[in-house]
């Protein structure tokens, strides 16, 4: 192999100060995405300040977020099961910076938490709040915190975040 | 089954912001790699494109713009892609373009151009995630692997300095790559030391965002043997893809590398991989996914990869395994789907004994590449022999 | 070709200028349902899954990470090809072709509906440093092709129209013409320009639909219970993606597919050897370049023959009797795939009243739209 490898790095700071010439564009993608019924379902149940599942009963299986087939055995799924807004924290993170790389002093908490009446490992992403964050455990037990039932829109953000019970 | 070898490899040097255009890096690539076989434009039936996702270039159907920088003009043209899994999976898509028998010689082009996403190519990635269940919490990419790598170390028991090691190999292996944006001697104490981005994800956990593009040349067995006398041969390949519903799934495990690697391994004829594989590329975005990988390709017990990195099992010196010798991702930069290629092109050449100072010291016969992507359920393995 | 290859099974959702009943992955979960159950397969025996689909059209980055699970897909060979349904179907052949799988799905869908700024999105397709910043609305690359066209070929503007006569027209015999219409030349000749020449009712309104086609090894086919339609020949080419330098009036892409599809099916006299066409017709003067690029007519003919009637669904070479894209909606990259559904159907004989009698080889041909240079070619056959 040749070590001659093509490739001209640019300074950041030229770049920034404009020495380089370049064009700019902002895209203006815009979609409404249809939830169909499954989602549909689920974000109606938000609103209501509830949590909904779908079951498959060959699979045994409560999930959530719902859908209208089970991707395990492929056939519809079955009946709509209402789960409880608590769980448990299957993985977490602090994380201290924003997607464009600023710093944040207070971290934001993702976490994968697993709902009460879904199966096993079944969970949804959101944030934890309410908590210090130096003492999230995995295992975790943890509680919806709703939006007031007014300001609910329908959305996964009509849950402020949860926090510990 | 039509036997294909790997007979030209090139990549573009990996850089931050590079001065070339998207198109110019592909043409780079390709014309290193034609060089190096020997070859031009015109002994090419057919080019693969891989490159994702189209949010980096700003570009909509961003494969047909790269068409002619990668010499697909007036030639039968595809674009593939399967995430950061896209790197490993457009030579398999080139494989069978050649196996098929429908073409003889194939030229495989991978390039990400990721600076012209403002005012971060992070970006890109935030509309990766659900549009109606996930998105509206603002997710970053940083999120997942750090819920992913704290699902991993808490189901193991791990510690941060044994997922640290990873960086320090891969940064050092990297210092001896041509293309390498970001070698570097440091400790574990050092990587221990740089910032938290996502706990448990640390600054110099995360390979960097990159410009750079690679290629390789494909050929039926027939034109191989006519061209060199040293074809490296895609002995197995094989892919999978877990379900979208990752937050119903154990993140500890990455079952759909091992289903992709035991196809490959299968096709390949490898019953035992610890003993068959000579030199391993998996997947290396974040330091702990290259332990995850080494285990999910078959190369370590589960959770068990951590202690055989340190006990010097996968070096690039004395390692049984020599893992990343190239500097992987986090080492020699990350342009997505070139990064991927990148691992292709590391083996073609140790296979062949032309790493230079990266060379390593096993006599490499059979070496396995692996990529991985999308919402932490893509695998992508090749396995190459000599 | 070593291995034959067939169209095993096909299922689809109806093409409909809006869906929203549905999400997306529900829509094509029905499409699969069909798919498999038409082919009496289940997903767990398929070996292969490809998906045709680009991300700005679906509003996700790194679209395929939501492809397997309406697929039956999950923990499955899955990979995306950022091309039209027709590619998709090309490389299916080829994994079949290698001898590694027997089995192979190919999915594509449309929610164009959901895509609330269509032409900001074709726009970004374009070169973004030489052509964006003219911020122009890019069905003006098809009028610039238009006129060259016509100013080559001596094509007339009637000649353009008859076609989106002829087309909507088909699409009344057709449950999935989403944009049927009985309309007369003047009606179409009296529509607003888009960019002259190109005119308003010309250019192929935008549909949504799933599709989901299976593809077999000839061992696996004969194994199955229905009657397999042969794949007897692909092809696909790209020309050059800038402006600057394309023949404006041919379309060489179409022309490069043909050649190669041609040579795989061992067809000499295309509108001899098949009967029944598929072909693409985005915007409507599109339909007769490609008919001459594909060598269905000489050069120039295209119009006179539309014109006479001879593509019409009862004419000696019936194009576009599914309705095409003009009479049941652009679908983005899942056209093919509608394409290919017609083809199947009519082969088969369960075509319904648009069935064009004894139809046993028809072609199906696609493009990617504005400002590309890239189309597919498949050829169907029954015994």
């Amino acid at each position: 192999m040749s070590d001659d490898f093509r490739g001209t790095p640019l300074d950041a700071e030229d770049f920034e100060k404009g020495k380089v010439l370049f064009t700019r564009d902002e895209p203006k993608a815009e979609y409404a995405w249809d939830t169909g019924v499954a989602i549909g379902r689920y974000l109606q149940e938000l609103k209501n300040g509830r949590l909904i599942a779908r079951n498959c009963v060959k699979c045994r299986r409560v999930m959530i977020p719902p859908r209208m087939h089970c991707e395990w055995c492929w056939r519809p799924t079955d009946d709509w099961v209402y789960v409880q807004d608590r769980g448990l924290v299957n993985t977490f993170s602090l994380c201290y910076i924003t997607w464009d790389m600023q710093r944040l002093k207070t971290p934001e908490i993702p976490a994968v938490i697993e709902i009460e009446g879904a199966s096993p490992g079944h969970g949804i992403m959101h944030k934890l709040g309410g908590v210090d964050p130096k003492k999230v455990k995995v295992g975790m037990k943890v509680k919806a915190v709703w939006k007031p039932a007014e300001e609910r829109v329908g959305s996964i953000l009509d849950i402020l975040h949860w926090a510990p019970t | 089954m039509r036997k294909v070898a790997v007979i030209g490899a090139g990549l573009t040097k990996f850089v931050r912001r590079a001065k070339e255009t998207a198109k110019e890096l592909c043409w780079a690539a390709s014309k290193a790699a034609l060089d190096s076989a020997g070859l031009t434009l015109k002994d090419i039936d057919c080019v693969v494109h891989g490159t994702a996702p189209d949010a980096f270039d700003g570009v909509h159907m961003k494969a047909e713009y790269l068409s002619d920088g990668s010499g697909a003009w007036k030639k039968p043209y595809f674009r593939n892609y399967v995430g950061g899994g896209t790197g490993v999976y457009a030579p398999i898509h080139g494989w069978y373009h050649v196996a098929s028998g429908m073409f003889d010689t194939c030229l495989v082009v991978c390039e990400e151009k990721m600076s012209s996403c403002q005012p971060h190519p992070q970006g890109a990635f935030l509309t990766i995630f659900d549009h109606t269940t996930e998105r509206p919490l603002g997710p970053n990419l940083l999120w997942i692997f750090a819920l992913e790598m704290n699902r991993y170390m808490a189901k193991h028991g791990l510690t941060l300095e044994e997922i640290a090691q990873v960086s320090v190999k891969n940064k050092r292996n990297a210092k001896d790559h041509p293309s390498a944006q970001l070698g570097a001697d440091l400790t574990v104490d050092d990587v221990l030391k740089s910032e938290v981005l996502a706990w448990p994800v640390h600054r110099l956990m995360v390979s960097p965002t990159s410009d750079g593009a690679g290629a390789v040349i494909l050929a039926s067995e027939q034109v191989a043997k006519r061209l060199t006398d040293k074809p490296v041969w895609i002995e197995g390949v094989g892919w999978c893809l877990d379900s979208a519903y990752w937050t119903n799934r154990d993140l500890y495990y990455p079952k759909y590398v091992e289903y992709a690697a035991r196809m490959a391994y299968q096709m390949a004829g490898i019953k035992d991989p610890r003993r068959e594989i000579h030199v391993a590329e998996p997947y290396d975005p974040f330091a702990y996914k290259e332990l995850h990988h080494l285990e999910g390709l078959l190369l370590a017990d589960k959770g068990q990869a951590p202690k055989l990195m340190s006990e010097g099992f996968f070096d690039r010196e004395n390692g049984q395994i020599p893992s990343c010798p190239s500097g992987g991702l986090l080492g020699v930069g990350n342009p997505i789907a070139a990064a991927g290629l990148m691992k292709i092109c590391e083996l073609f050449w140790q296979l062949r004994g032309e790493a230079g100072k990266r060379q390593v010291k096993n006599n490499p016969r059979k070496g396995v590449a692996q990529a991985w992507g999308d919402l932490m359920q893509v695998g992508t393995v090749v396995v190459m022999g000599r | 070709m070593t291995r034959r290859v067939a169209v095993v099974g096909i299922g689809s959702t109806p093409a409909r200028t809006v869906t929203p009943e549905l999400s997306y992955r529900e829509l094509t979960y029905d499409a699969a349902v069909r798919a498999y159950c038409d082919a009496g397969v289940e997903p767990r025996d398929v070996q292969s899954f490809v998906c045709c689909e680009e991300d700005l059209n679906e509003g996700i980055s790194i679209s395929d990470e939501y492809t397997p699970d309406q697929l039956g897909a999950v923990l499955k060979p899955v990979h995306t090809v950022g091309g039209d349904g027709l590619h998709g179907i090309a490389d299916a052949v080829m994994e079949i072709m290698t001898g590694l799988v027997d089995l192979v799905v190919v999915e594509s869908h449309s929610k164009a509906s959901n895509i609330l700024t269509p032409h900001h999105i074709v726009s970004y397709a374009m070169d973004p440093v030489w052509n964006r910043p003219f911020k122009a609305n890019p069905h003006f690359v098809a009028g610039l092709e238009m006129n060259r066209f016509l100013h080559e070929t001596g094509t007339t503007a009637a000649q353009c129209a008859q076609v989106v006569v002829k087309n909507k027209r088909n699409a009344l015999r057709n449950p999935a013409g989403a944009h049927a219409a009985d309309l007369t030349l003047e009606d179409v000749e009296r529509s607003l320009p888009v960019s002259e020449p190109l005119r308003e009712l010309e250019v192929a309104p935008a549909s949504d639909a799933a599709y989901v086609v299976v593809l077999a090894s000839e061992e696996r086919a004969k194994s199955l219970k229905g009657r397999p339609v042969w794949v007897k020949g692909v092809g696909w080419c790209s020309d050059t993606p800038t402006l600057e330098s394309r023949d404006w009036a041919r379309a060489e892409y179409a022309e490069g597919a043909a050649e190669r599809a041609y040579r795989m099916a061992g067809i000499r006299n295309p509108s001899e050897e098949m009967d029944v066409f598929e072909v693409d017709d985005t915007y409507a003067y599109k339909e007769l370049q490609h008919l001459e690029a594909l060598k269905v007519f000489g050069r120039g003919e295209a119009g006179r023959a539309t014109e006479r009637g001879i593509t019409s669904a009862t004419g000696d070479v019936p194009v576009n009797v599914s309705g095409g894209a003009l009479g049941a909606g652009h679908q983005l990259d899942a056209t093919g795939l509608f394409r290919v559904v017609e083809l199947v159907l009519q082969l088969r004989g369960q075509a319904g009243e648009r069935q064009v009698r004894g139809a046993r080889t028809g072609l199906a041909m696609s493009w990617r739209g504005v400002p590309t240079t890239s189309g597919a070619i498949v050829i169907l056959g029954c015994e």
